[in-house]
C-alpha cells in the first residue's frame, strides 16, 4: 500500500512548526499505524533527514503512550482502539492521511507529534493515591468490596491516561481523565476516606494546568480508547457538589 | 475549599450554569403555560395580564430574580468560554467532529442570539415600545370592554406583522435547540444522573423541547391563519362607527 502522509513537524518547543508531506511506499497491510510510521522514519534516516518523532512504548494499547491525532481524529477513530493498535489495512490505499500532535495549550507540543503530558501527571500527584501507612501486607478479602462498586471501580481504572479525551474535546477539556481518576478510588472503601479532599484537590490542579471546561458534547467518551463513560464526569459531578456542600456548612 | 469555588473551579461554574440553567426552563415553561390561555380567548388572557400587573408585590420580585440568574447564567457562559477558547491556542489543520452535536457544539451562540431576542421581546410586549412592533399600533392604550389592558388584541396585532413572527420562530428554533442540549447536560453537570436513568434524561430533554417549541410557535401561526382577527376587527369597527358620529 502506499499513502501520502501530511505531518506535523516541529523542531522544538519554540518553533512554531508546519505540516509536511512525505511519501510512505510499500507498506504492508498488516502493519500498525506506528510501523508504517518506522518505514517512512527509516527512509527519512536512510536520506540523511531527521526522523519523525512521535510518543511509543507498549504498542500494544496499554500503556497510554502514543497520542497521534489522525485524520482529525484522536487515535484514528476506530472505537475503543489506541494508534498503536490501529491497522494499515482500515485506509484505503492512495489516501492522503494527516498527522497531528494532541492540541492543547495544557499539552505543549516538545517536538513532532510528542507532546508534555505532565500537566495529567500533576493532577495525579494532587489526589489520584490513598494515603496508607506501610507495613506488613494486609490479609486478602479484609475489606469487602461489593461487586457492583468493584465493576464500577475497575471500569474507570481502565484510564491509561493517553490524553485522547483532552484532544478531542472541542475545550481541550480533562474531565474526562480526571472523573476516571477520581471515581477509580472515590468508589472503593479504601479510597473514600479521602473522597472529598481528593476530587476538591484534583479538580484545582486540573483548573491550574490550564484545560478546558466540559460542554457535555460526548465526543471524548467516543474517541477514548479504554470507552470511559461520561457517566463519570457525572459521578465527579456529584462527589466535587458535595464536597462543596460539606466545606461550605 | 469553601464557597468561593463555586465561582472559580471549573466545575463550581458548571453548578452555576446548570442551576440558573435549570430555573430559565422552569420559567420558560410556566411562561408557555401563561401564554397559551391566549387560546381561551381574550377575557382569559386579560385577566391573566391583569392579574400578574397588579400583584407588584409578586411580579418585580420576580423579574429582579429573574435578572440575577439570566446574569449569573450569562456570565458563567462568557467565563467558560473564554477559558474553552484559551485552552486550545493552536488549532488543528483537520478536525472531525466526532459525538458532539451541532446543538452543543453552539451553546454561546444559540444563547447570545436568544438573549438578544429577549431583549427585543422585552420591548416589544413588556415595555410595549411602538417603534419595534412594526404594526404602527401603540400597544399601551389597547383597552378590553372591562377597561382592562387587551393582552390578546396585543398579541394578535403583534403578531399579524409577518417580520415579526418570523424572528419570534427563528428565536425559538434556537431556544429548541439550546434546551435540547441545555436540559439533559444540566443534569450532567450537577451529577444528578446514572446510567440506569440517563437515556431517560436525554429523551425528555428532546420531548420537553419539542414540546417548547411547537406550544410558543403555535401563537403566531395560529394568528397569521387568522386567529383573533375577528375581535381585533370588532374594535376596529367600532372606532370606525364612533369616527362616523
Amino acid at each position: 500500500m502506499n499513502f501520502t502522509l501530511r505531518v506535523w513537524r516541529q523542531k522544538d518547543a519554540n518553533d512554531t512548526g508546519a505540516m509536511v508531506e512525505y511519501a510512505a511506499k510499500d507498506i504492508i497491510a498488516d502493519m500498525s499505524f506506528l510501523e508504517m510510521l518506522d518505514v517512512v522514519n527509516e527512509g527519512l534516516i536512510a536520506k540523511g533527514e531527521e526522523p519523525i518523532a512521535f510518543d511509543s512504548d507498549c504498542r500494544e494499547g496499554i500503556c497510554g503512550t502514543c497520542s497521534l491525532v489522525i485524520n482529525g481524529i484522536a487515535h484514528g477513530g476506530q472505537r475503543g482502539t489506541t494508534a498503536c493498535q490501529l491497522h494499515m489495512r482500515h485506509f484505503e490505499d492512495g489516501q492522503t492521511i494527516t498527522i497531528e500532535p494532541w492540541r492543547a495549550r495544557a499539552f505543549p507540543v516538545l517536538k513532532d507529534l510528542v507532546t508534555d503530558r505532565g500537566a495529567f501527571d500533576r493532577i495525579v500527584q494532587a489526589g489520584g493515591f490513598i494515603s496508607v501507612n506501610t507495613g506488613g501486607t494486609p490479609d486478602a478479602n479484609a475489606i469487602p468490596v461489593g461487586k457492583v462498586e468493584s465493576d464500577k471501580a475497575m471500569d474507570a481504572a481502565a484510564c491509561i491516561g493517553c490524553g485522547a479525551c483532552v484532544a478531542a474535546c472541542k475545550n481541550a477539556s480533562a474531565m474526562l481523565f480526571v472523573a476516571a481518576k477520581v471515581s477509580h478510588l472515590n468508589l472503593l472503601p479504601q479510597g473514600k476516606v479521602e473522597k472529598d479532599k481528593r476530587v476538591t484537590s484534583m479538580v484545582t490542579q486540573m483548573d491550574a494546568e490550564g484545560f478546558g471546561n466540559c460542554t457535555v458534547t460526548g465526543s471524548c467518551e467516543a474517541v477514548c480508547p479504554k470507552e470511559i463513560s461520561l457517566n463519570f464526569i457525572a459521578r465527579m459531578n456529584r462527589d466535587y457538589g458535595v464536597a462543596l456542600l460539606k466545606a461550605s456548612t | 475549599m469553601n464557597i468561593t469555588n463555586l465561582f472559580r473551579s471549573s466545575v463550581g461554574k458548571k453548578f452555576i450554569m446548570a442551576i440558573t440553567g435549570m430555573a430559565l426552563f422552569l420559567f420558560v415553561v410556566l411562561h408557555l403555560l401563561g401564554n397559551l390561555q391566549i387560546f381561551l380567548g381574550p377575557e382569559a388572557i386579560n385577566r391573566y395580564g391583569a392579574f400578574l400587573q397588579g400583584n407588584l408585590e409578586l411580579i418585580w420580585p420576580a423579574r429582579i430574580g429573574l435578572l440575577i440568574i439570566v446574569g449569573l447564567h450569562i456570565w458563567s457562559a462568557i467565563k467558560l468560554a473564554v477559558e474553552n477558547r484559551a485552552a486550545r491556542p493552536q488549532p488543528y489543520a483537520q478536525q472531525e467532529i466526532v459525538a458532539a452535536s451541532y446543538a452543543s457544539r453552539t451553546m454561546v451562540w444559540s444563547g447570545f442570539i436568544i438573549a438578544a431576542f429577549i431583549i427585543y421581546h422585552l420591548l416589544h410586549f413588556t415595555v410595549q415600545v411602538p417603534a419595534v412592533n412594526l404594526t404602527g399600533k401603540n400597544f399601551t392604550t389597547l383597552e378590553d370592554a372591562k377597561n382592562q389592558h387587551d393582552v390578546f388584541r396585543m398579541m394578535v396585532i403583534g403578531f399579524q406583522s409577518r417580520v415579526v413572527t418570523l424572528f419570534y420562530i427563528f428565536a425559538m428554533w434556537l431556544l429548541f435547540l439550546h434546551l435540547s442540549h441545555g436540559v439533559s447536560a444540566m443534569f450532567q453537570s450537577l451529577g444528578w444522573k446514572s446510567p440506569g436513568y440517563g437515556s431517560l434524561i436525554a429523551r425528555f430533554a428532546v420531548v420537553a423541547s419539542w414540546l417548547i417549541f411547537v406550544g410558543y410557535i403555535s401563537i403566531p401561526i395560529a394568528v397569521q391563519l387568522g386567529y383573533g382577527s375577528s375581535y381585533v376587527n370588532s374594535f376596529n369597527v367600532n372606532a370606525l362607527q364612533e369616527v362616523v358620529k
